[in-house]
């Protein structure tokens, strides 16, 4: 039966492209592994490769045409014997079972359309809407450390665009103070990998102006708790300048780095800035758990042409997740996880809480208690949509974070369930986060502050009146 | 407080300003050099043979407006007086929107009486093309740079056609299509952006560069160390603007240290060639901008420039000046009004006299009150039409998200 050679998409977010060349003719025999075509973006151009052997019967789509929409038909190959009379040529492009379809990621922040005031949508269109990234069951996985799938993740980004470049203390010949900028002077140079005073105030300042030029600067803090100097360059400039400016100015940037407690830093070095940053309208902020969500959503935020504070996590670095061996991962922004599904009790948590919370879960199901968790992934927008309808199964909310709880991302956590899924409740909602002291040194004591995967586990036996 | 033990020469200290109301204006303090008198620099000379800069004053007019020394750009008449022209202008349209501000036509106004040299022969200087961060006195540039009045009035009134659609207050402007940035409410921001807009451009292979003023109470501002540290580290091409007018509100240049060293002596520290300008002398901040912007374009790097100005008028509306120094200090100013000084230069040229100065004048004035009524027809601050309501959550992101529609639908616009 005829294959149908389809347009590739050469990312997430591409719909269409030029298909500049073809390589092989009607009538031509192939081999899997044959560059079939050469196809490109404004941003970057790639071989078409054959999966299949066979004849080409019929080339659709001829050579240097514009607009051709990702899954358009753009040739016909032949398998052994067939000849294009075989082909039905009125059915070409309808639903054929043996067609894969590679559906395009969304960005629900950047491609939701406007919707028609008079016409409130009843649930979340943008998200429910999101086509999550469909792997193939045989989709090869390679072993990452979060360290290594964030600079892949930086590297790629500055391949594919000659605008991006990253920008810190320590960044260049010294690789990062975590390593994560490893190689990347060696691959880009000086002019794209760049090391800067120790003022984070003043080459946040700088990036922004560069961002401001046009460029799309990524941010490496030493670590978040630094970025309280920057937070002026951050928020009243980064975030506020589109609007301000009635909408002249634009601040495509990243601010990437470690947030929250390592191990015995002390205080100035270990708090949780999701709830600071979650509060800006203008920002968009990122918390990864796992390395495939850090390299899939640090690429998404290198191309998002919002302002993006991308939080990172010191003990998660040197941690190894399975990463999809695929061209081009990425994650949309504003799509929470459901790590683990549960019946019983939904909790939902950022950053290296999620780990702490699957053990939990783990600690429950041995008691009989089902619990679902939701890596929330994006801090802002917040996926409301995920977490009301885990609630609404589970009738119990547990939320779990780093940071101190007073107006944190749990308080917002809990409003949102009251207000949304108050009916649904079969108890008061709880928080697990971090005590209200700066984080002590000593090793008892911060253990003491901290979450802990028992102490979540504790939380929900209350929510669960067990 | 306790009383300070017999002995302790430890001495708390605050500043005081030479004169208070009430007091003598004196300005003994001020250092100026001849006309003609400190010579120019080599374009790619040190930071440290800058010294003599710090300290001195470049001046090309003298009192009587002759131009003289090494420092004269030696403009054409067309030039210097389309400079006269849009110093008038400038001038005139702060005048007239100060006092519709008085008359409740607008919330807010500040204006750069005395300082239009500051903006305008500096915007003449530079290339059209590149990037001004200015502060918000610099309203000047917007008329080099040939902005529609009328959009200047609706945006001060927030109508219905403010390019800002309300979101900013008076006189903090954003012009893309001109190259000039949104004006910050917090000061100094624009410092370190600027030297991030300018090693973009060089990154990209521009020719573009980026300029930007501050205010001399604003260089205490951890910005303005930071902004001079990354411009020096990276020779971006940059023209690093600090305008001293004397006054930060009430407060004088001195509780910003600038009775202990010239701001201008800052930039040897860092490792910038600098130079000490008389602000109120076009000819001299034209020529000081040109070799700065010549010195950038030619991979140089970056230099500080203090311009000595006075500040003619309060801080903006919501200060009387006459509450924090004497009230007729502008006239003792020793480096006179900028407007008078150019005028006199170009009389002294022959290529201008009295009558016509004004005849420009009473059009500037006309040509301001005609641009306020059309501004009006797009709407006023308290009858409307305004910004349209629907456009509040626009611009918040580049796209609007569905969070943010939902509040919008919510809040039924």
């Amino acid at each position: 039966m005829a294959i149908e050679i389809l347009m590739p998409a050469l990312s997430p977010t591409m719909e269409e492209g030029v298909l500049s060349k073809w390589l092989v003719d009607e009538g031509d025999a192939i081999v899997s592994g044959d560059i079939l075509a050469e196809i490109e973006t404004d941003k970057a151009t790639m071989e078409i490769e054959s999966v299949d052997e066979g004849v080409i019967g019929k080339i659709l789509v001829p050579a240097g045409s514009q607009n051709v929409k990702v899954n358009q038909v753009i040739a016909i190959l032949l398998e052994d014997g067939e000849t294009m009379d075989d082909v039905d040529e009125a059915s070409i492009g309808k639903a054929n079972p043996d067609k894969v379809e590679v559906k395009p990621v969304t960005d629900p922040v950047a491609d939701t359309q406007i919707a028609d005031s008079t016409s409130v949508p009843e649930s979340n269109p943008a998200l429910t809407d999101t086509i999550a990234v469909e792997l193939a069951a045989d989709t090869k996985m390679t072993p990452t450390t979060v360290r290594d799938a964030l600079r892949d993740a930086m590297a790629e980004e500055m391949r594919s665009d000659d605008d991006v470049f990253l920008m810190g203390e320590e960044v260049a010949e010294y690789q990062g103070a975590y390593k994560v900028s490893r190689e990347m002077l060696d691959e880009f140079g000086a002019r794209r990998v760049v090391d800067t005073p120790i003022t984070e105030h003043g080459f946040a300042g700088l990036a922004v102006g560069a961002a401001f030029a046009g460029l799309k600067p990524i941010v490496e803090f030493m670590t978040f708790n630094f970025a309280m100097q920057a937070m002026d360059h951050i928020i009243n400039s980064a975030a506020k300048t589109r609007y301000m400016s009635g909408g002249q100015m634009s601040c495509p940037i990243v601010f990437r780095g470690p947030n929250g407690a390592a191990s015995r830093v002390g205080a100035q070095h270990s708090q949780d800035y999701a709830p600071w940053y979650g509060h800006v309208p203008g920002l968009i902020v990122i918390a990864p758990y796992d390395a495939a969500d850090a390299k899939g959503l640090l690429k998404a935020a290198i191309r998002n042409p919002n302002p993006v504070v991308f939080l990172e996590h010191e003990l998660m670095y040197g941690e190894v997740f399975d990463v999809p061996d695929v061209d081009d991962w990425v994650v949309p922004i504003g799509k929470a996880l459901v790590r683990r599904e549960g019946v019983d009790a939904t909790i939902t948590a950022h950053s290296r809480m999620v780990g702490f919370s699957l053990q939990a879960a783990e600690i429950l199901a041995a008691e009989g208690i089902s619990v679902e968790v939701i890596d929330l992934r994006t801090i802002r927008p917040l996926d409301e949509e995920t977490i009301l309808s885990s609630v609404r199964k589970t009738n119990r909310l547990v939320t779990v974070e780093e940071s101190w709880g007073r107006m944190g991302i749990g308080a917002e956590i809990a409003a949102l369930v009251t207000a949304g899924a108050f009916d649904y409740l079969d108890a008061p909602p709880k928080r697990v986060h971090q005590v209200e002291a700066p984080l002590a040194y000593a090793a008892n004591l911060e253990a003491l502050a901290m979450p802990s995967p028992e102490r979540i586990a504790e939380a929900v036996r209350g929510a669960c009146y067990v | 407080m306790t009383q300070q033990k017999n002995g302790n020469k430890t001495g708390f200290f605050v500043p005081e300003p030479p004169a208070r109301p009430g007091e003598r204006p004196d300005f003994s303090n001020i250092d100026c050099s001849a006309p003609g008198a400190v010579p120019m620099p080599a374009i790619d000379c040190a930071a440290q043979k800058t010294h003599e800069f710090a300290g001195g004053l470049i001046r090309v007019l003298d009192d009587k407006g002759h131009a003289d020394g090494p420092w004269d750009p030696a403009l054409n008449m067309d030039e210097l007086v389309e400079m006269l022209r849009l110093m008038g202008l400038t001038r005139a349209y702060d005048e007239r929107m100060f006092k519709l501000q008085r008359q409740g036509k607008m919330s807010f106004y500040m204006k750069s009486l005395g300082e239009e040299a500051v903006a305008v022969a500096a915007a003449k200087a530079l290339d059209d093309e590149d990037m001004v961060f200015p502060s918000y006195r610099q309203q000047g540039i917007l008329f080099a740079r040939g902005r529609d009045m009328v959009d200047m009035m609706c945006h001060c009134i927030s109508n219905s056609r403010d390019n800002l659609k309300g979101r900013q207050l008076p006189v903090h402007y954003t012009w893309k299509e001109g190259s000039f940035f949104s004006i910050s409410g917090n000061l100094c921001t624009q410092f370190p952006q600027a030297v991030g807009w300018a090693m973009a451009s060089a990154a990209k292979g521009e020719s573009a560069i980026a300029a930007s003023w501050i205010g001399d109470g604003t260089t205490a501002e951890g910005d303005f160390h930071s902004a001079l540290t990354l411009a020096s580290v990276y020779k971006a091409p940059v023209i690093l603007n600090v305008v001293n007018n004397q006054w930060a509100i009430s407060s004088f240049a001195g509780i910003a240290g600038g009775d202990q060293a010239s701001f201008a002596a800052r930039g040897i520290g860092y490792g910038l060639p600098t130079l000490r300008v008389d602000g109120n002398d076009a000819l001299a901040v034209y020529a000081a901008t040109k070799w700065a912007a010549k010195r950038a374009r030619s991979g140089h790097g970056a230099t500080l420039i203090e311009t000595v100005t006075y500040r003619g008028e309060s801080h903006s509306t919501s200060d009387d000046p006459g509450k924090y120094r004497p009230m007729d200090e502008w006239k003792s100013w020793p480096l006179g009004d900028p407007l008078e000084r150019l005028k006199a230069h170009l009389i002294g040229l022959g290529a201008w006299d009295k009558k016509r100065h004004e005849k420009m004048l009473s059009e500037q004035a006309e040509t301001v009150r005609l641009a306020y009524k059309e501004a009006e027809s797009f709407g006023t601050l308290r009858e409307g039409p305004l910004s349209p309501t629907a456009s509040i959550f626009d611009d918040v992101y580049v796209e609007q998200p569905w969070h943010i529609r939902r509040q919008r639908q919510d809040l039924g616009v």
